[in-house]
């Protein structure tokens, strides 16, 4: 059984200008050891669908009624994220079963509190070990990402931990409370590539041994090709392809997807020229009809394009794409 | 290698850290001894971790900061600066000449003044305008050239988006006409498809106005696609620098090949773990002796922790500073 089941959701933002779709018709599961990527330019909605896991998001946000976000943590009823009423019973998503971490480790750290006494304030909070219990687990998460002289470390400030450190201790501290989802938010932009690839072994490492399911959201698409088993290509809002790493990498089928790869510099191949993907991303106030990508697409077909939402069609087993001009043996999902 | 724009000899950023009543001051050797020519008309690529001195050298060059030791020589044609004596007028006239790209498009721009005021603010500050007619002539030149849409000039920054930010931020360095552009991290902070944008533009603007590019990135697949040379930066001294091409099908310092690797390819099947670097950059304020690489080289001897290697001819057109990157070449 999938650890979390995203059906149909759609999320908006009430502000001065209106009502703002930022999130429409998401859907994707992810199960225990998987790692699912989640790629797409800023304004996407990468973000916004990750909060939402965790109903992090603004007082101002909207959840469609038709939306759920099904929580199947182990030796717990089924629970739909979304239908959680009062602040307290978020807990249980926020640093329990569900944990996050950030791309800007220097500013998710509280910069007065040690490192220590963060971990062991989060510890103590979802579960009712003693001080010292808490202390122990703490240094040996710190050991199990690699920083030396954990001990020493514990009791230190986040300005006395390099970039890559923070980001090793944010990972030890999300990892401690033993959360069955961790959502992965850009947690390698801010890195050095050096220091990516360590926090990227580091990562495979800790999936293979907690098993616990991860939500990797990135830009690049190199590192989702190391790091995830299954990819979803995001834009204005919506799920445009979804599939494994290897097929949307490989053969991409929706022509953001392909736009995306011809954009990006490939070390394969040096002479290929970088193809920007036409026009501008549209603002959230002026979002396209029909499909969100027609007003960018060098497929576009009048007519329908611009007024029909197409729907999720199958490219191959376990590939699917959102475009009207899939190959002829495509078939409706 | 045709001849050089701008050309370093030993160059030199120290900074003071404190000060001691009896013996040497300690500092912070931000640039070290670095010998470099930037070929006139070429696309240079410097690359190298953060703390690496990358934006250190290109402002120095720029003299935004302050040279220490070495010498610097700009020389393109028409006038010949020695860039570590510049003062006064020539100084105001390399500044027309040397001009800088920033990397945050969003913290760049001024949000209190129209996009015609942020590019026109050289031509006035400089004086090398004389009348609003002849400032706007050359503004909405240079827009135009910039692919910036006219009308938006009486707009104020918040407007745009991230790629016509940064289109704004070039106008504004080209509009003097410069012959020498360090673009630092020009592209980082933007998507894909935008940064293929920009990387394309100043391209064309390089054939087109006939320019030179210190093109500073962390991004080693960025660089591989635009530049025409690039230099390793590694604790403020170049461990190689050479042709792109040469560079990147048969790199030979260590720390260029572990940086290589690093990149996380495209193709899910090819877990490269080979020359994975272990630990973080050292602080430059206590650099290790010897090679500055040795504690973090996967091939380091003895020699490596006592004697500095120089940056020294290989073959072909590449330069390395590596005692033994003849022994260490991979079959």
């Amino acid at each position: 059984m999938s650890l979390i089941e995203v059906k149909n959701l759609t999320i908006r933002f009430k502000t001065d200008e209106g009502l703002i779709t930022a999130v429409e018709d998401v859907n994707f599961d992810i199960a225990p050891g998987e790692v699912l990527g989640l790629v797409g330019e800023s304004g996407s909605g990468k973000s916004v669908t990750a909060k939402a896991l965790m109903r992090l998001n603004g007082g101002n946000t909207v959840y469609d009624p038709a939306s759920h976000i099904m929580l199947n943590a182990p030796d717990r009823e089924p629970l739909d994220v979304l239908s959680l009423k009062r602040e307290r019973d978020m807990i249980l998503v926020r640093g329990g079963a569900i944990s996050m971490i950030f791309q800007e480790p220097m500013a998710s750290f509280a910069p007065a509190i040690s490192i220590g006494k963060q971990m062991i304030e989060q510890l103590q909070l979802h579960s009712d070990m003693s001080k010292k219990r808490a202390r122990e687990i703490g240094i040996e998460m710190l050991e199990r990402v690699g920083i030396s002289e954990p001990a020493k470390r514990f009791d230190q400030y986040a300005f006395e931990f390099s970039g890559g450190m923070r980001q090793r201790a944010m990972i030890a501290m999300a990892l401690s409370t033993k959360p069955k989802l961790l959502i992965a938010d850009e947690p390698t932009t801010a890195l050095d590539v050096t220091i990516q690839a360590q926090v990227i072994d580091l990562m495979k490492d800790l999936v293979r041994e907690f098993g616990m399911g991860i939500l990797f959201i990135t830009h690049d698409l190199g590192v989702i090709a190391q790091t995830a088993d299954r990819v979803a290509v995001m834009y204005l809002g919506r799920i445009v392809e979804t599939g494994a790493v290897r097929q949307v990498i490989t053969r991409p089928a929706h022509p953001y997807t392909q736009g995306l790869l011809n954009a990006l510099p490939r070390l394969d191949d040096l002479d290929a020229p970088l193809v920007p993907v036409a026009g501008d991303i549209p603002s959230p106030l002026e979002r396209p009809l029909g499909c969100v990508f027609h007003t960018r697409c060098d497929r576009f077909i009048k007519g329908i394009c611009n007024l029909q939402v197409p729907e999720r069609t199958v490219v191959e087993e376990g590939h699917t794409a959102r475009c009207f001009d899939l190959t002829q043996d495509a078939r409706v999902a | 290698m045709n001849t050089a724009l701008v050309s370093l000899d030993t160059l030199s950023v120290h900074y003071p850290l404190g000060r001691r009543l009896i013996g040497k001051a300690p500092v912070l050797k931000a640039i070290d001894r670095v010998s470099i020519d930037i070929p006139k008309g070429s696309f240079f690529g410097l690359v190298g971790e953060s703390g690496s001195g990358k934006t250190t050298l290109g402002r120095a060059i720029l003299r935004a900061a302050p040279i220490s030791g070495g010498a610097a020589r700009y020389s393109d044609g028409e006038v010949d600066y020695d860039l570590t004596t510049l003062a006064k007028d020539n100084l105001r006239d390399y500044r027309k000449r040397a001009q800088l790209i920033f990397q945050d498009p969003y913290a760049a721009l001024s949000p209190r003044m129209t996009v015609r005021d942020i590019i026109a603010e050289p031509l006035e500050v400089m004086g090398l305008t004389r009348t609003r007619e002849e400032t706007d002539t050359r503004v909405r030149e240079i827009a135009a050239k910039c692919r910036l849409n006219l009308e938006h000039l009486r707009r104020f920054p918040h407007a745009f988006s991230g790629g016509q930010r940064q289109r704004i931020s070039i106008a504004r360095a080209l509009v003097t006409g410069p012959k020498f552009v360090v673009a630092d991290e020009s592209v980082a902070a933007l998507d894909v498809s935008i940064q293929a944008d920009i990387l394309n533009l100043l391209k064309s603007l390089q054939r087109d106005l006939d320019l030179t590019f210190l093109f500073i990135s962390h991004d080693l697949s960025v660089v591989a696609h635009v530049c025409d040379y690039v230099a390793v930066l590694y604790l403020g001294s170049i461990v190689e620098v050479a042709p792109t091409r040469e560079l990147f099908a048969r790199p030979k310092h260590p720390y260029t090949r572990a940086l290589l690797s690093a990149i996380p390819s495209l193709d899910p099947d090819d877990t490269r773990k080979t020359q994975r670097l272990e630990g973080e950059i050292p602080s430059p304020a206590n650099p290790p002796a010897g090679c500055r690489f040795h504690t973090r080289c996967p091939v380091a001897q003895d020699r490596c922790g006592a004697d500095t290697p120089i940056l020294d001819h290989a073959d072909g057109n590449a330069h390395v500073a590596c005692h033994f990157w003849r022994e260490n070449l991979p079959g």
